[in-house]
């Protein structure tokens, strides 16, 4: 009988459509983040100093602050975009997914 | 160049965290202090009530293990937060940015990137498959004996390196906070976490820590809030008097000598992100929660609340170069910070709250070291318990009561081994230590957890021997690395020129799996390819995944 499911389940194309599209949200998102912090720290290995370029002249605040801080705010927002779709929508295609298969 | 190369040994000089979460260097003895003591005896009898509660309710294992799944995502993003705000992060990240500024904040953001990189990788996976460990996931459809004496093995590993930071963090930190002996600071810490954990099992561990993390997230809400008021709100006026007052001026608005070359700033880079996803004490709290949809909120509360954390120690930091370096009582006749720059965010309380305030913050970093020693040790005794001996020994068929009273054996065990460690390590170079321990889970922990979720052709060969190279391969480059080879063992040149061994581990790590995965013809491997849909039908929908215990 469980077989039975795993079988169902996988044929449902709905469940490939749901796979498919929380793959690439994941991925997208994580290339993002990816990138960003990467940008970051190569930046500050080959080019230090355009981080310390201040916002405007004669200002102490540098470009480096809101780019840090920037990375930080950015981590959360991104979290947040992901649960948001994945708790509404993706969930909600599972929860279907779930019930046909259980039929 | 010169003078960058300058400014980085500086920096190293000066600096007393090389991996930010380790308390290192010497410290002196403070007068004791006793409204700190005052503060903390409360905090004491506080969750010793919690730990009095949750002994009552424990009655299972998995009660025990993972509060039988009756945390929320709030309360459980909390406690994530509580992990990893640590006494040494918050003591440590305050005090690189009082020396140098912006590469407080670099060190910061490295250590917040992993949890998104968590949330959309292995998360709800991880929900979806496990029950008490990170092992339950990886020897989900592999050969059980072999994977769960790995990660039990890599678990272990990781969570000695941590306790040993911790554990002799805490020795100094308490001698300087409260004027007590290390031993005695040693002994009471190793004590009371066996007791949090023996008795309140995961419950009274995962309240302790949600305890802990709204007291300091307060405490330092307040210091941040006290300086942001004393420059009338404004970050421009703050950057500008602490570039006015401090020593290297401009120079800390701008990236210092912390990250110095490509390879090591990758390097560094992947330890901090993918260690993170190897923590078994981090991993482990992913069961305390219903569901998969509880699970991605814990990460997004957790996410928010280290962001925010980081934030304030960078105000904080610099609040520190206004308010104490330029204030006489906080320096010694030679013109240094008492007690070290560790103290600084210690001395920036005295300064905006006065005594009392001063003993709620000193009271709430030892609560901190305590919340975090009592997590380490709960992964830990389940890796003995529930991986070595349920799993291994007794091949899954251990009676619910004997699985209870070696996890209880070990607990104590684990005290006294950390209570020892801290004894044996008080005048060791540790700054290396959360540093390897970050390492070993990037490289044996992740790998072998992310492969066993995503990739149909792994097998148990291919995660046992890349897993174990990826661990070996970390452990050695330690050894051979500066933080090692030259800072603790003494030698001239180190063999292994870079700091951080991740970025090589790592590869081996995920080469050493592939290669042995594909080159695996036996009948099992076939089998555990055959296993792969099942698990994947669980991973992405949650079906047959297990739920909260109802009470």
């Amino acid at each position: 009988m469980h077989e039975n499911i795993y079988q169902r389940i996988q044929e449902n194309p709905r469940f490939k459509e749901l796979v498919a599209k929380r793959g690439r949200f994941a991925w997208l998102l994580s290339a993002v983040i990816l990138a960003a912090y990467f940008a970051f720290i190569l930046l500050i290995a080959f080019n230090p100093g355009l981080l310390g370029i201040p916002l405007r002249e004669g200002s102490a605040t540098t470009w480096g602050i809101p780019l840090g801080v920037g990375i930080i705010i950015l981590s959360f927002v991104l979290t947040g975009v992901y649960v948001q779709r994945a708790n509404g929508e993706f969930d909600r295609i599972t929860q279907e997914i779930l019930k046909e298969a259980q039929q | 160049m010169i003078a960058r190369i300058l400014s980085a040994a500086a920096l190293l000089a000066a600096s007393p965290v090389l991996f930010a979460d380790a308390i290192t260097g010497e410290v002196q003895k403070q007068a004791t202090n006793y409204t700190a003591i005052v503060m903390f005896v409360i905090f004491i009898a506080f969750t010793m009530g919690i730990t009095k509660w949750a002994a009552k309710r424990n009655t299972s294992t998995s009660d025990y293990y993972t509060a039988g799944g009756s945390i929320t995502g709030f309360q459980n993003g909390m406690a994530i937060a509580g992990d990893f705000m640590s006494a040494a992060s918050f003591l440590g990240i305050s005090a690189l940015v009082y020396t140098s500024g912006y590469d407080g904040l670099i060190y910061s953001i490295g250590f917040l990137v992993g949890w998104p990189l968590i949330l959309f990788m292995i998360a709800e996976r991880l929900r979806n498959l496990g029950k008490f460990t990170f092992s339950d996931v990886a020897s989900y459809r592999l050969g059980q004996t072999q994977i769960r004496l790995l990660s039990a093995f890599g678990s272990l590993i990781v969570v000695a390196f941590y306790l040993i930071a911790q554990m002799v963090g805490a020795g100094k930190l308490i001698q300087l906070l409260f004027g007590l002996d290390y031993m005695v600071a040693v002994v009471l810490v190793g004590v009371l976490m066996v007791m949090y954990v023996l008795f309140g099992g995961m419950l009274a561990t995962t309240w302790v820590q949600i305890i802990k993390a709204i007291l300091l997230l307060s405490g330092a809400s307040f210091m941040a809030f006290m300086v942001m008021k004393h420059v009338g709100f404004d970050f421009g006026e703050l950057f500008a008097q602490a570039v006015s007052i401090h020593s290297k001026g401009m120079a800390i608005m701008s990236p210092g000598g912390l990250v110095s070359d490509p390879i090591s700033a990758i390097s560094l880079g992947l330890a901090l992100m993918f260690g993170t996803a190897g923590l078994p004490h981090i991993l482990m709290r992913f069961f305390t929660v219903s569901d998969a949809k509880e699970a991605r909120k814990s990460v997004f509360y957790a996410t928010g609340f280290i962001g925010y954390f980081y934030i304030l120690t960078f105000i904080i930091g610099f609040g520190a170069i206004l308010l104490v370096s330029t204030n006489p009582a906080f320096k010694d006749a030679a013109g240094a910070v008492v007690g070290g720059t560790n103290m600084v965010a210690i001395h920036l309380a005295s300064a905006v709250g006065g005594n009392l305030f001063l003993g709620f913050i000193s009271a709430v970093a030892f609560a901190t070291i305590l919340a975090v020693v009592a997590g380490l040790t709960l992964a830990g005794a389940s890796a003995v318990s529930h991986d070595l001996y349920a799993c291994v020994i007794k091949q899954g068929k251990a009676k619910e009561e004997e699985e209870m009273r070696v996890t209880k054996i070990t607990t104590l065990a684990l005290g006294v081994v950390a209570i020892l460690l801290g004894v044996i390590f008080e005048k060791q170079n540790i700054a290396f230590m959360v540093g390897l321990a970050f390492s070993i889970a990037a490289s044996c922990n992740f790998p072998v957890l992310l492969l066993s979720m995503y990739w149909k052709d792994l097998t148990t060969r291919g995660a046992l021997f890349g897993g174990a190279l990826g661990l070996i391969v970390a452990l050695v480059l330690t050894i051979l690395s500066p933080t090692v080879w030259v800072d603790v063992l003494g030698n001239a040149q180190a063999i292994f020129p870079y700091k951080y061994p991740a970025l090589f581990s790592m590869i081996a790590a995920f080469a050493g799996i592939w290669i042995f995965s594909i080159t695996d013809k036996s009948k099992s491997a076939a089998a555990e390819r055959e296993l792969f849909l099942p698990q994947f039908i669980r991973s992405q929908t949650g079906l047959g995944a297990t739920g909260a215990v109802a009470h």
